[in-house]
């Protein structure tokens, strides 16, 4: 990425679109802490992303274009582990819940190896139903999802948004997006430009809740 | 940082040390794959060394105690890289690394489902070596214990951080055990050194300077470990 600078407000959708290798991925994964930029700076919920890592992993909830599951584990498990790591409610009804809400709940005794790549892609999004992030990054977040599994991903953008949070959403086909990103910012090889659309919907609140430079 | 806030935070990586031991061990419950490779290794390692020694039985009776640290060492390490592999499919890896929490308790999570594993592991070899290689019951026996325990300790704490090092390598099955081995060394000495002592009886009385010297490995290479892992998994 070079020359990159970009700010999501509170109550807002941002999406990122670019063709494959355009360093949308990038970003974001920047923007969670999973990648250390050379240069350049950053802050997620007005934390730093290089020196307070920590209060930005409890902010930000991201979605990879990878499930992140683990194959020996059953549905149910991987997402007992996942609680257990947010420090979230892992009782058995919490859990079930939020397999019930991606359309999973006679799957939960299911291993993750054994379900198809869409499957999949719903636990991971069960994972994000476990807690309330301040703000949520999502990564082609319509790849391997059925329209029911589309109409999900709205939901849990539209839920963000209602309680002020952000979310930045990179997808190289907004089609699926059921117009719900306030800006829409382009990609090419690494450079971020302006390309004003879309914006139909009056913010909630003017302070970023991220950004990176 | 206050001392409640501070009691919190360690209260909660506590949680994701016992959540990450119970994934890996659950994981390996499930699958079976990995401790039945290991065990299978094992007693080859053990069988073959005592084709190679010979049916003399006082010369097996003093290799025993060196060839079953061999044992444990190479058996074992098959079990640190299958700890990352499990990582590395589906970018689970990625998402581990991204929950909340100190780097230290992803750290010792695993070193505790490894331990547990190559405990596991010795259950199986030692009656076997002592079969094998017709060792009597020790006298001292719980102290044997004691030096496998310190001994183990020694090799998976290095073993958990150089797995985590080698693991986003593609030759990491290769890579793990050349560089974990020469630092494995002291262990391998030390432990090797007190459990021979130990099965005749320790009639020099050299077993005691032995572990004391494993306790201090064992002290250096888990602090040294646990703290160098935030740099070698975030690399």
């Amino acid at each position: 990425m070079r020359g990159v600078s970009a700010q999501v407000h509170a109550g807002e959708v941002l999406a990122i679109m670019g063709h494959n290798g355009s360093g949308k991925s990038t970003l974001l994964r920047v923007a969670a802490t999973a990648l250390r930029p050379t240069r350049g700076h950053g802050t997620v919920w007005g934390a730093d992303i290089l020196r307070d890592t920590q209060r930005v992993r409890s902010a930000v909830a991201l979605l990879s274009t990878e499930p992140g599951v683990y194959g020996d584990l059953t549905a149910l498990e991987n997402l007992h582990f996942a609680a257990r790591m947010l420090g979230a409610d892992a009782s058995p009804t919490t859990l079930q819940r939020a397999l019930d809400r991606v359309g999973l709940g006679r799957e939960g005794g299911e291993r993750a190896r054994n379900m198809s790549s869409g499957m999949q892609r719903r636990l991971s999004i069960a994972r994000l139903l476990l807690r309330e992030p301040k703000v949520l990054l999502l990564d082609e977040p319509y790849n391997s999802l059925d329209p029911e599994g589309a109409s999900l991903v709205n939901t849990l953008i539209r839920e963000t948004v209602a309680r002020g949070g952000g979310v930045l959403l990179v997808a190289h086909d907004l089609s699926r997006a059921d117009g719900l990103p306030d800006r829409t910012l382009a990609m090419h090889d690494g450079l971020l430009g302006d390309e004003p659309r879309l914006t139909h919907r009056p913010l909630a609140n003017e302070l970023p809740v991220g950004s990176v430079a | 940082m206050s001392e409640l806030s501070l009691a919190a935070s360690l209260r909660g990586d506590w949680g994701r040390v016992k959540a990450v031991a119970w994934k890996d061990l659950t994981a390996e419950r499930r699958s079976k794959s990995n401790f039945n490779a290991v065990v299978a290794m094992a007693c080859l390692i053990l069988l073959f060394f005592g084709f190679a020694l010979g049916p003399d039985a006082e010369g097996l009776r003093n290799a025993a105690a060196g060839v079953l640290w061999l044992t444990i060492l190479f058996s074992g390490v098959l079990a640190f890289n299958r700890s990352y592999q499990l990582e590395l499919e589906a970018g689970a890896l990625e998402q581990l690394l991204l929950y909340p929490g100190e780097r230290w308790a992803l750290y010792v999570g695993k070193l505790l489902a490894n331990l547990a594993f190559v405990f596991l592991v010795e259950l199986i070899t030692l009656p076997l070596t002592a079969v094998l290689y017709q060792v009597a019951f020790p006298e001292r026996w719980l102290t044997v214990l004691l030096v496998l325990v310190l001994g183990t300790v020694g090799f998976v704490a290095l073993g958990t951080l150089y797995a985590a090092m080698a693991s986003r390598s593609r030759s990491r099955e290769v890579l793990l055990p050349l560089l974990l081995f020469p630092m494995l060394v002291p262990v391998l000495i030390a432990a090797s050194g007190a459990t021979a002592s130990l099965l005749v009886g320790d009639p020099m009385g050299d077993s005691r300077a032995w572990i004391r010297l494993l306790v201090a490995f064992d002290a250096i290479f888990l602090v040294a470990a646990t703290w160098a892992f935030q740099f070698v998994i975030d690399a």
